[in-house]
């Protein structure tokens, strides 16, 4: 009776590593589909930030999750690695996009505004 | 039950080489993005995503052949690829990396 459970467990935990593997490469893929689709600087970085960060999640706490289950190994660098990622994407997309902005590329929007310029310029009228 | 068991295992390795070629595709995607980029800023952000995958591909490896000493490797990868992107961004900001008048 206790290897039958200890069996259905090994089972479901055999799933569940396989289902977020899958997971976290769904989304890497998903998030450079709209790499290639979208039309502007702003929105791929919208696609590949936000996709890519649940993506690698996804991957790195599968592999985790095989190493503790499997082979009863703690690894706490993939969960570092998680911890890093969360922090430094939206880092990263954020220096781009300004960068971007100051290097002229032009958003493409429906309303022909871009608040951020109107910003830059009401500062530059207020220090003068 | 056991023919079960053994069948879970399986579909961790299926699942494995199905997800390499997935992020294999994926970066297929982004090299023409690397490539056919408008501005300089579509290949940073690209380049970026590049990085991700790779991180990617090496925890899958990780899985694949059951290791720990790839863990590392993906740490580091994590680690250089932050500080890559915020260089290229202050590259494209103000064309040098290391301002050296502090107004």
């Amino acid at each position: 009776m206790l290897s039958l459970i200890e069996t259905w467990t090994e089972i479901i935990a055999n799933i569940i590593i396989a289902f977020f593997l899958l997971s976290g490469a769904f989304f890497l893929l998903s998030s450079s589909i709209g790499v290639i689709r979208f039309p502007d600087v702003y929105t791929r970085l919208h696609a590949t930030t936000k996709g890519a960060t649940l993506g690698i999640s996804g991957l790195l706490i599968g592999a985790f999750l095989f190493l503790y289950l499997q082979h009863d190994i703690v690894s706490g660098k993939l969960l570092l690695a998680v911890v890093f990622t969360l922090l430094t994407s939206p880092v990263a997309g954020h220096m781009i996009s300004r960068a971007a902005h100051r290097a002229g590329a032009k958003p493409v929007t429906r309303h022909r505004t871009d608040e951020y310029e109107q910003a830059i310029q009401k500062q530059k009228q207020h220090q003068k | 039950m056991n023919q079960l068991l053994s069948a879970s295992y399986t579909i961790i390795e299926i699942a494995t080489i199905i997800c390499l070629a997935a992020i294999s595709v994926s970066l297929i995607l982004l090299v023409y993005r690397i490539i056919t980029g408008p501005t300089s800023a579509d290949r940073a952000v690209a380049l970026d995503s590049v990085g991700m995958n790779m991180m990617g591909m090496a925890a899958l490896t990780a899985v694949l052949i059951p290791t720990t000493k790839i863990n590392d490797v993906i740490l580091l990868i994590g680690i250089l690829l932050f500080i890559g992107t915020v260089a290229i961004a202050k590259y494209l900001e103000k064309g040098v990396i290391i301002d050296r008048d502090l107004d």
